[in-house]
């Protein structure tokens, strides 16, 4: 379906990350924001109290972060698009709910605009350390998909995609900004309502007496009933079965929560999504996300001048993971380059995936600011020497 | 043998789905988890005949609960219902409510979900007068867990983290609510059934923050522990102590261990709710620019 | 019924009289019904259900008047009272008698 004109403000604007975030929500329908301020992300929440009384949404301030991810669960349910926007400290405090979300199989955006961590850490410097908490960050086991946009543009457009991807595998999705990508500002070109597409909620039309709430089809993923459509349905965070009733036994644990992970997994070649230059025929791939990315490019092309013949990898969507590509690439390859502004936490991942095939190295960054492109270069030119 | 006329009573063939307050509940989960004398099956019986009085469409009434034996009712009531987690049904039924305004939301949870982890949230919907029909379900203390001290817990009590009794103050909700600003406050006990289908009858029509307590005895944990006898003779003490008044300052309604229950409507007040305040100052300073369109997106879609 | 006169419309009275149902396998023997009853229309009986609970056994069915106490107070949703229409029960009208 299209987008709704009233929330696309079309046209070539110069925005900074955060606000970005927010004109793609609004293009994506979104029409209900519950947030809490925190530095860098707050210039988003802010620019949606302002838009959204003219627009048709409900800009709701709430008392703390939890309140703000309950919300928006809740506001997803009586059938609005949702998003909050937090950063480290928000998003840690919004776990056990995400989980809700994910148990719930319930559509929403979260926002994080990373910062220096961890505990209160840096609070206006950028960092992206909570890569691997917006995969693993709540208990138990379920899957997410995360976007990590490297411009304000891409923070527009991934935040429409991230509410596609929401309704269309009912999940929350988090959009991983970092303070830089959050800060800069930019041009964006946002296109008429008409040209953006939009992925309808997939509601059931089934039978008042007949409905499910968690039988599924092929795709694993079931449809949704909202509150008020006459349903009557009963959901649960408990480990429930195809009614919304909650079943305590292994049985029904074995029935659902495999395929709340499969459900992304299986998925995943219609959600991972990444950036490929120059790798046929390279030798060091470097591999990053986000701000890095964009710092990463000065150490490649002071590694070509050095004649080393080095590719680039960018994750553009961060989870699920682009395990397939990485393994393929790794047979191929003498090194990754990891380049991130943490001590190594996609890292693990691109060296799992490579499984030994080739070398994998970090160029790491505690937080605070960008890499030293000679920095990365160092390590690609480790990469270069490898046998 | 019955004299001429007079039927005798119908026993056990009946199947349950008889009973006259079953389309309200969900009979293919019955019998409910509560334990005997438990008092949160009387409350839910009593919202059940609220609900049953009411000139609504019951598909747009939902109910979200949180963690605890009192959480499960939403479980049980067969209206769109939402098991949220601990601590959190406010904030849940408040973006439901702001996402459909529509939907009458009621929360329906217990003391310590509502109280500890969940006060900050409970104050806030007080003072914005979120427009949320809040059942607070008391039986003073943690029963789903084991029987644990509550906010709620009146001093000296034993519970299986006050072994020595409680030296912990406790709080009177319905002071809270009232200080915080919602519209209705009132307290029954689960013995008050008459009275507590009114002022849930009540509250379902009001706009704004409405809050019930209704007490209850835990038979299993709190009534065991400080040797209060059943269920039956915690309602016992509910008959010969509680003392009805109307209009009463909540601050003057703190309940004792052993002491009087102060029970009545405290408060009705006509505060506009948070949409309200937000619709006449935005359209103030917005004017025609102002837009509170239908905010339930997709609905209509597939 | 005692009044101090026969009322002008002692003809038409009726006293409502109830139907009591209960539902003896979802009973958990809390005792409520039978404590709060205002006509003493119920006792606990020796019999047990399944689960080992005593339900309530009506004693005095002829007494019940309708008024759902029992059917709003029963945390099991395990008793209720139908409406039977019965015909006026005339009352003793008179001083004293």
């Amino acid at each position: 379906m299209k987008a709704d004109p009233t929330g696309v403000r079309t046209g070539t604007l110069y925005l900074d990350g955060d606000r970005a975030i927010a004109e793609g929500a609004m293009a994506a329908g979104c029409r209900f924001f519950a947030g809490y301020p925190i530095t860098p992300s707050t210039e988003c929440a802010e620019h949606i109290s302002e838009r959204f009384p003219e627009v048709g949404g409900i800009f709701i301030q709430m008392e703390d972060e939890i309140a703000s991810i309950a919300a928006i669960i809740g506001a997803s349910w009586g059938g609005a698009r949702s998003m909050t926007v937090t950063s480290g400290p928000g998003i840690s405090l919004m776990m056990e709910n995400i989980g809700l979300a994910a148990m719930l199989e319930t559509p929403c955006v979260v926002a994080n605009v990373q910062r220096g961590g961890p505990s209160t850490g840096l609070p206006t410097m950028v960092g992206q350390a909570d890569v691997m908490q917006a995969r693993w960050g709540s208990h138990g086991d379920y899957e997410i998909i995360a976007y990590a946009p490297q411009s304000p543009q891409e923070a527009f457009d991934f935040t429409v995609k991230a509410f596609n991807m929401a309704e269309k595998y009912r999940t929350p999705v988090i959009v991983l900004l970092d303070e830089c990508v959050g800060h800069m500002v930019e041009k964006v070109v946002i296109p008429p309502a008409d040209a953006i597409e939009l992925e309808p909620r997939r509601l059931t039309d089934a039978a008042k007496d007949e409905y499910l709430p968690y039988a599924y089809g092929d795709d694993l993923v079931p449809d949704m009933a909202i509150a008020g459509m006459g349903y009557r349905f009963h959901v649960t965070g408990l480990t429930h079965d195809e009614r919304g009733y909650p079943d305590m036994s292994v049985r029904c644990q074995e029935w659902l929560v495999p395929r709340l992970v499969a459900k992304i997994r299986e998925n995943a070649d219609d959600i991972v999504d990444f950036d490929e230059e120059d790798t046929d025929g390279a030798d060091v791939v470097v591999l990053s996300f986000g701000i890095s990315g964009r710092v990463s490019r000065m150490a490649i092309d002071l590694a070509r001048e050095k004649g080393i013949k080095v590719g680039f990898f960018r994750l553009r969507a961060i989870w699920p993971f682009p395990e397939k590509r990485i393994a393929e690439l790794a047979k191929k390859i003498k090194a990754f380059v990891v380049v991130e502004i943490n001590l190594g936490q996609i890292f693990y991942e691109v060296q799992r995936c490579a499984a030994g095939r080739c070398e994998t190295l970090l160029s790491p960054h505690a937080g605070g600011g960008v890499h030293d492109p000679e920095d990365i270069l160092k390590v690609i030119e480790k990469g270069a020497k490898v046998k | 043998m019955s004299p001429k006329g007079v039927p005798e009573a119908v026993i056990a063939a009946v199947s349950a789905e008889e009973h006259p307050i079953a389309p309200f509940l969900r009979m293919d989960r019955m019998p409910h988890i509560w334990c005997s004398t438990c008092g949160i099956g009387t409350a839910v019986k009593a919202l059940a005949a609220a609900l049953e009085k009411l000139d609504t469409d019951l598909d747009k009434v939902s109910i979200v609960s949180g963690i605890g034996c009192t959480g499960r009712v939403a479980g049980y009531v067969r209206l769109d219902s939402f098991h949220t987690t601990h601590g959190r049904p406010i904030p849940f039924a408040t973006g439901l409510k702001l996402a459909n305004p529509e939907l009458t939301v009621i929360v329906f949870s217990g003391d310590g979900d509502l109280a500890a982890i969940g006060g900050n949230h409970f104050i806030h919907a007080a003072r914005r007068n979120m427009d949320l029909k809040v059942i607070c379900v008391n039986n003073f203390i943690y029963g789903m867990t084991g029987g644990q001290v509550a906010p709620t817990t009146p001093l000296n009590a034993l519970t299986s983290t006050t072994p020595y009794g409680n030296a912990d103050p406790p709080f009177n909700l319905c002071h809270l609510a009232a200080a915080c600003g919602a519209n209705y406050v009132a307290r029954w006990t689960a013995l008050h059934v008459r009275r507590l289908t009114k002022a849930f009858g009540e509250i379902l029509v009001k706009p704004g923050f409405c809050f019930v307590e209704v007490i209850t005895p835990c038979s299993t944990l709190y009534a065991r522990k400080n040797r209060l006898g059943t269920g039956l003779d915690i309602m016992k003490y509910y008959h010969d102590n509680t003392v009805i008044e109307h209009g009463a300052d909540p601050a003057d309604t703190d309940i004792v261990f052993g002491g009087p229950i102060i029970c009545g409507k405290f408060v009705e007040r006509d505060r506009p709710t948070w949409l309200e305040y937000q619709d006449r100052h935005l359209g103030e300073i917005l004017g025609d620019k102002y837009y509170r369109g239908k905010v339930v997106q997709g609905a209509s879609e597939r | 019924m005692r009044f101090w006169r026969t009322p002008l419309d002692a003809d038409k009275m009726k006293v409502p009289r109830g139907e009591l149902h209960i539902i003896v396998e979802r009973c958990k023997g809390c005792g409520f019904c039978v404590e709060y009853c205002p006509r003493d229309v119920l006792e606990m009986s020796d019999e047990f259900n399944s689960k080992g609970y005593h339900p309530p056994k009506a004693v005095k069915p002829e007494n019940c008047v309708n008024c759902d106490l029992c059917e709003m107070i029963c945390p099991e949703f395990a008793i209720y009272c139908l409406t039977v229409e019965e015909e006026p029960v005339p009352a003793e009208g008179g001083q004293g008698s």
